[in-house]
């Protein structure tokens, strides 16, 4: 919490990207993005339907081929951490909700290792952070689609990763619960973390975003939000692909945040488990 | 006491305690319910309930390349079935890696294929009454040799999964995550030991229930096992419960009344996922009686 912020424009990149260009079936998704995102900055991106937006993140979390000449570049020995559309999970899965928070620590306990009392805190801590206790025990099954989102921002907070990436995490989650999770991302920024997040909603952007990268297949603008979000910018992006969704409502941010922070909740468990 | 426990005795125990071919089937079919059924729960959460019966005929080739070698050699064709079903479950893998298609439709296309491969070579070798054999089996007729190599690779199977059991649930419940993650073993050895374990236990069920029956035991009782529970540990014991109920009670109605073993121990399995159906928490009747709920 004391960490100094972040301020834009920062020099040292996290992610830099040369000629990007990641296609399906030889139809580009992207198209030539160059750039970089500044270590600790906290970056929104966004641009119409199919503009690559999702396949931007994925190729950052190198889950897709990008074509020969491209080139990703991460800062040495970042950890990275991914959060995809939560479409793609299968709601009706035998987990605990403490397990899949668990999941966090892989690194950590691998497929072999035993799960301590230290890390079972700081998954407690977690899910008190996004205001999840009491649901330790349950399954995943049994979670509405905004507590899932917590539950997976949980496991975000408990991997403790230097770059986090989002795929519109506030898709299908109420607006209490959207306030809490962006009470979360703009901790992370304060830490000094890096994230990027694809988001559709242009208020939310420019009230929470300090960077934005405007994309429509090819990189339309690139840099502090004020500048990118201007109406020659979104009306060639809006050009650029037919499909725009323009209906994405604006969201009532004003909901209740917890209260206290996920390291101050990590310190008071560990002191109880010492 | 004797009037009662007498028939009890002669319906329940004597077959077992008095023809060794009923114990050696017995054996074969608890071993199998203690390493098949797990599998079978783990393939629905994959949703892939379909692949075993794929891959079960994608061992048929090598069963039938090893009948071709060694006569009826039941280590040769537990050997060929093994690599037949590796190299198909590891060929469909590759495909649905480095091209478009998904891992179920490259299966059914691959299986398809070593199917007619595996008949076309057991005609031109064999007689009709071999592939009978082959694809139905009889539990009845499980020798010693048979018998070593079910529990041999059911001990190993139950000791492979529990090895690869947390890093096999996670990559099912989320192979974007593990697939984002650097550390460790890459998340597609989850799916391929999984695919091998699967493999496995359709070869040693071949000799016991035969192919087809083989896939009903790992089926049918996970099927039902998850209408019962809502946790993954739960589901997997019940399911071993299941096919070992299924398994004793086949054996003894198929002495009794004189039917094939394998089907009447998937019959079982069968009359079993019915009553889940109706009685289980997750199944037909509790939703009538559940009209009370409580306040939070």
């Amino acid at each position: 919490m004391n960490r100094p912020e972040n301020t834009a424009g920062a020099t040292t990149p996290a992610i830099t990207l040369h000629n990007l260009t990641v296609s399906y079936r030889r139809h580009p998704a992207l198209h030539h993005v160059s750039g970089h995102f500044a270590r600790g900055a906290l970056t929104a991106i966004i641009g119409p339907n199919g503009a690559g937006k999702s396949t931007l993140l994925k190729s950052l979390a190198r889950l897709v081929p990008v074509a020969p000449h491209a080139r990703i570049t991460h800062a040495l020995g970042e950890r990275l951490a991914y959060l995809p559309q939560h479409s793609e999970l299968d709601r009706s899965f035998p987990l605990g909700v403490r397990d899949c928070v668990l999941m966090g620590l892989w690194a950590q306990t691998s497929a072999w290792g035993s799960a301590t009392a230290p890390m079972l805190a700081r998954v407690d801590a977690a899910l008190e952070a996004v205001g999840l206790q009491g649901f330790e025990h349950r399954t995943v099954g049994t979670l509405s689609s905004g507590q899932l989102q917590r539950a997976l921002f949980a496991r975000l907070l408990v991997q403790d990763a230097q770059t986090i990436l989002l795929d519109e995490p506030f898709n299908a989650v109420d607006s209490q619960t959207t306030a809490a999770l962006l009470a979360l991302v703009r901790q992370w920024h304060r830490q000094g973390r890096t994230v990027i997040a694809v988001l559709h909603d242009d208020a939310q952007v420019r009230e929470y975003f300090p960077h934005t990268l405007l994309l429509a297949r090819e990189c339309i603008a690139w840099g502090p939000t004020a500048e990118v979000l201007t109406d020659p910018n979104l009306q060639r992006a809006r050009a650029m692909a037919e499909a725009w969704d323009e209906t994405a409502a604006i969201c009532d941010i004003d909901g209740q945040v917890n209260g206290q922070d996920f390291d101050t909740l990590l310190a008071q468990r560990l002191a109880s488990t010492a | 006491m004797d009037i009662l426990l007498g028939p009890l005795w002669d319906t329940l125990f004597s077959p077992f305690a008095e023809f060794a071919f009923m114990r050696r089937a017995l054996v074969a079919t608890l071993a199998l319910s203690l390493s098949a059924a797990p599998l079978g729960v783990f393939l629905t959460l994959r949703r892939m309930s379909l692949l075993g019966d794929a891959l079960s005929h994608a061992v048929l080739p090598g069963v039938a390349i090893g009948f071709m070698v060694s006569g009826l050699s039941l280590t040769a064709m537990a050997l060929g079935g093994v690599l037949a079903g590796l190299l198909v479950a590891g060929i469909a893998g590759a495909v649905s890696r480095f091209t478009t298609l998904k891992e179920d439709a490259s299966l059914a296309a691959i299986y398809l294929v070593a199917l007619a491969l595996g008949v076309t070579l057991i005609a031109g070798h064999g007689t009709q009454l071999d592939l009978l054999h082959i694809l139905f089996g009889s539990a009845l007729g499980v020798d010693a040799s048979g018998l070593l190599l079910v529990a041999g690779v059911a001990t190993a199977s139950v000791l492979a999964l529990a090895l690869m059991y947390r890093g096999l649930v996670l990559e099912t419940f989320d192979p974007v995550f593990m697939a984002a993650h650097r550390s460790g073993l890459p998340a597609w050895v989850w799916q391929q030991g999984f695919l091998m374990l699967v493999v496995l236990n359709l070869v040693a069920g071949f000799q016991t229930l035969g192919t087809l029956m083989a896939v009903g035991l790992m089926m049918l009782p996970a099927v039902s096992a998850r209408l019962w529970h809502d946790t993954l540990p739960a589901q997997l014991l019940n399911a071993s419960a299941q096919a070992a109920l299924a398994g004793v009670a086949g054996l003894l109605l198929s002495y009794h009344f004189d039917t094939p073993s394998g089907p009447t121990i998937i019959g079982c399995a069968g009359v079993l996922y019915a009553a889940s159906l109706l009685l289980a928490p997750g199944g037909w009747l509790p939703r009538w009686w559940g009209t009370t709920h409580r306040v939070a």
